[in-house]
């Protein structure tokens, strides 16, 4: 029998390696290719509504990738670019949306109260939670400095 | 714009975006973060920057390159707050989540709309 820590090190020496610099390589490009696609939009929007302000342009091209990384996690699609690109699939904000359509996706064999809605913040509860409470934390420190 | 400009502007864009998406890897390779841990600190890191005042000055060189990634979720939520809190306490509290409702409200809606129109296939290992 192996111990927990020897295990570890068998495990990682036994472990087929997936080739770390692929993976950099394949992240660096599919995150950067993702964020060309956001740039478009962005110029897109700000072409076809030229007298719009550039806060709301910037929602709408989050809106938009975000409905294209949850319409591509509905046909699987985004399963698979993600397990060839790793982060670079993960951190785009369409790496968000596919975070809360795969889980309620998967959950709503459980019904869609306790399957389907409350499943789909396994992943962007957390991102919520914590972006809210730091959100609220700077405005405080911020409205301190602009009082005093 | 001439047309080069363009090619100048998204290679900036594409070399920012994926420069982002590679040091989330590395962390992924060194650390073995999840997905989740990776999204918390990325929005984190945006918030951060935002709230130094870093992030308008790396969103004008890279453009969609920051705010694309989850950073720019983050940035988007100090914003709020900042600029809240030059009206008042108030505003500085709940500035900051009025700032991404589009993108929460857009998350939310179409994961549940997908959720209810496709299955979910039975994942390959």
């Amino acid at each position: 029998m192996m111990e927990g820590d020897e295990y570890c090190k068998y495990v990682s020496r036994t472990a087929p390696k997936t080739g770390e610099l692929k993976t950099l390589l394949s992240a660096f490009c599919v995150g950067g290719f993702i964020c060309m696609i956001g740039q478009g939009f962005t110029d897109l929007y700000a072409y076809l509504l030229p007298e719009t302000e550039e806060s709301m342009i910037g929602a709408l091209t989050s809106m938009t990738m975000i409905f294209i990384g949850a319409a591509f996690t509905g046909f699987g699609i985004y399963d698979k670019i993600g397990s060839v690109a790793g982060a670079g699939s993960i951190i785009p904000i369409t790496g968000f949306a596919n975070s809360i359509a795969s889980p309620a996706m998967e959950f709503r064999k459980e019904g869609i109260i306790f399957g389907l809605m409350a499943k789909m913040f396994v992943i962007a509860g957390p991102v919520i939670v914590t972006g809210v409470v730091s959100s609220v934390i700077v405005g405080a420190i911020y409205r301190i400095i602009a009082v005093v | 714009m001439e047309w080069w400009e363009y090619i100048l502007k998204y290679g900036k864009v594409f070399l920012v975006g994926g420069a982002v998406c590679l040091i989330g890897q590395l962390l992924i390779n060194k650390t073995k973060m999840t997905s989740a841990r990776i999204l918390v600190t990325f929005l984190l890191f945006g918030v951060v920057l935002e709230a130094v005042g870093v992030f308008g000055y790396i969103k004008e060189w890279g453009g969609a390159g920051i705010t694309i990634p989850i950073t720019g979720f983050g940035s988007s939520l100090a914003k709020g707050a900042i600029d809240g809190s030059k009206i008042s306490l108030f505003h500085a509290v709940t500035f900051g989540l009025a700032s991404v409702s589009a993108g929460l409200t857009a998350a939310i809606v179409f994961g549940f709309l997908v959720a209810l129109i496709f299955k979910s296939k039975p994942k390959k290992l």
